[in-house]
């Protein structure tokens, strides 16, 4: 499943060698050329991202009257008014996120894989048909599902807490993971499996000690999408969280925009930046993982 | 390195169990009930979950649609009325109008920028995970409500887009402000994370063979010649792949639309797309059957695209042999 973009992109390199002399100078323009064109258009796509990274650092009222990257003064203090501009001090929001992505991060990397386990490795009565089952619900919106689950949180009580958020998470709902893994199982040699056995390990240990250890690759994707999609999930958060004392980083985000409007674009941009910090962090640290999930299966 | 047939085993996704492989010879007797008992434990999370939160409630949602519930009292059964009322709802028949335009508009472009510059970072560039990064990027944030705050200011009326047209001289206007353009910046905003597509399309590209290419240039092929009968063809898979993809998400298209139009779907219900009209009918008035009557009909309509995208691909689609 790891396919090796790096090596096959550098063979592709070495055939665009120039062969003679005579063609070197005009493959060498061209291929800068190139370059300038890629450099250029990347510049363009994160031109918006780094204007507001620059903007949150402006005063206020020179934000809408530069385009320029590079503040002609610098002024911070957008983050100190942004941080404390709602009810609570952003950090608030900052924990009640990390909580629940901490939450789904756990339940999607225990249940999923335990599902992927069974769909990949055991035989049992209805495998095929819970395993189309399972593929079906990968594409479902949840905007079928979300009035009666709406419904049933609140008969449980559950509006306004975190458990609409976090328990599903812990019974493996988000099919996509289950799907990753039962592919990457299926690529790791059945004779671990019976070796193991014939040492006398049950099918617990086999997942536990043999399975889950070689499956790093793909609990890794599982774990950093989670992260990114649970923190920037909007929708089930805005319905199932209106107490601000339990408001997430986006639904929080979305009350200071109708209370401030467009006369805080300085804090906003500011916190913005702040929201988005973690999918930055996770993205520098896990491109390997997320462009490898990504062409395996197809996540965003 | 199967790369592609994994992508295959996505696409058949409706056909149970195509993707496994052989499997070894069924464990008789005492040692299959062990195995059995073990599957069922493994998969006890899942079927609490596919119980409760995903079929249960898809049948939760059809029962209700054909009811009268706003949470205060029982639901009250009123048979046909909510699709009646479907068929009168002028907004709801703009909902579609808006979410129709905006799948049909922006997934072509988003496609399209994708396979184009994969084809062309698939030449042989230094740097290429550089590149790859870098564009892919916007994918990873492009639905988070600070993406959606920064487009609110961009496509302002004293947005970015404007100050940067009068640098050179054209008076802009309130582009999310005004219905004729609310929802093409919400076009250009979904073109922008057209980088995940394009991971897949390098991804598939690395699979075509170059023998291919050498068999080509023998028989003297030029460039456009190549990538018509021979990348395009062999790639078919993979685009088919990102379009049913693509296309089931942009009809999901939530947050950007709430952000950008303060929840209302405006100005002029441009923005309203078919996911804020069910919102708004639910959890803003809760109006609870009838926003089940809502999902209901999209997740027809959604199964119904992807039924005939898998028909259509038939025509278009090469598996190779």
């Amino acid at each position: 499943m790891a396919i090796d973009l790096e090596k096959t992109s550098e063979t592709a390199a070495a055939e665009t060698e120039p062969r003679s002399p005579a063609r070197r100078g005009t493959s060498r323009r061209r291929r800068l050329l190139k370059h300038a064109l890629l450099i250029a258009f990347g510049f363009v796509m994160l031109y918006p991202l780094l204007w507001m990274l620059s903007s949150s650092i402006k005063p206020s009222e020179l934000i809408f009257r530069e385009p320029s990257l590079i503040p002609s003064a610098f002024d911070f203090s957008n983050y100190v008014t942004g941080w404390n501009a709602l009810a609570h001090p952003f950090h608030r929001y900052l924990l009640n996120s990390g909580v629940i992505v901490a939450a789904s991060v756990i339940g999607n990397l225990l249940t999923c894989s335990m599902a992927a386990y069974a769909f990949a490795r055991l035989e049992f009565r209805g495998k095929k048909v819970f395993f189309a089952v399972m593929l079906a619900t990968v594409m479902l919106p949840i905007h079928v599902v979300i009035v009666p689950q709406y419904i049933l949180f609140s008969q449980l009580d559950w509006i306004n807490t975190y458990y609409p958020l976090i328990v599903p998470k812990f019974l493996a709902t988000d099919a996509f993971f289950i799907f990753l893994m039962v592919q990457f199982i299926r690529s790791l040699p059945r004779e671990l499996d019976d070796a193991a056995r014939i040492d006398g390990c049950g099918h617990l240990r086999i997942y536990w000690r043999v399975i889950m250890p070689l499956c790093t690759p793909a609990l890794a994707t599982t774990a950093i999408f989670t992260f990114i999609w649970v923190w920037n999930d909007f929708f089930s958060q805005l319905i199932f969280i209106t107490d601000p004392d339990m408001y997430t980083v986006p639904v929080a985000l979305r009350t200071f925009v109708d209370s401030q409007g467009e006369s805080a674009w300085g804090p906003l941009f500011a916190m913005s930046m702040v929201a988005l910090g973690p999918i930055f962090g996770f993205f520098l640290a896990g491109q390997r993982y997320l462009v490898r999930g990504i062409a395996t299966t197809g996540i965003k | 390195m199967a790369e592609t047939t994994q992508h295959a085993d996505t696409e058949r996704a409706g056909e149970p169990g195509t993707g496994q492989r052989k499997s070894p010879p069924r464990p008789r007797g005492q040692l299959a009930k062990r195995e059995g008992r073990a599957a069922y434990f493994f998969l006890a999370p899942w079927f609490v979950g596919i119980g409760l939160i995903t079929i249960g409630p898809i049948l939760g949602s059809l029962y209700l649609s054909f009811t009268d519930y706003s949470l205060l009292s029982s639901p009250e059964w009123i048979g046909l009325d909510n699709f009646q009322r479907m068929l009168e709802d002028e907004r709801l028949h703009n909902s579609l109008r808006v979410t129709f335009t905006y799948v049909f508009v922006s997934v072509p472009l988003q496609l399209a920028l994708a396979l184009a510059l994969a084809f062309f970072l698939d030449k042989g560039v230094r740097g290429l995970s550089l590149y790859r990064s870098v564009y892919y990027l916007p994918s990873l944030l492009g639905s988070s409500v600070a993406i959606a705050i920064l487009w609110r200011q961009i496509f302002g009326t004293e947005g970015l887009v404007n100050q940067l047209l009068a640098l050179v001289g054209i008076q802009g206007q309130g582009w999310v402000s005004h219905p004729d353009h609310a929802l093409s910046t919400l076009v250009v905003l979904n073109v922008w994370t057209f980088g995940s597509p394009m991971v897949i399309f390098l991804a598939g590209l690395r699979q075509i063979p170059t023998m291919y290419y050498e068999a080509a240039d023998v028989d003297g092929a030029n460039g456009f010649t190549k990538f018509w009968r021979i990348t395009i063809p062999l790639l078919t898979p993979i685009i088919f792949f990102n379009l049913v993809l693509q296309i089931i998400g942009a009809f999901q298209t939530f947050t950007q639309a709430f952000i950008v139009s303060g929840g209302s779907g405006g100005p002029a219900d441009s923005t309203l797309f078919y996911t804020l009209y069910i919102y708004q009918r639910g959890f803003g008035s809760f109006e609870m059957g009838y926003a089940s009557a809502l999902a209901w009909f999209l997740l027809v309509v959604i199964a119904g695209f992807t039924a005939v995208n898998f028909w259509a691909a038939k025509r278009w689609v090469h598996y190779g042999d």
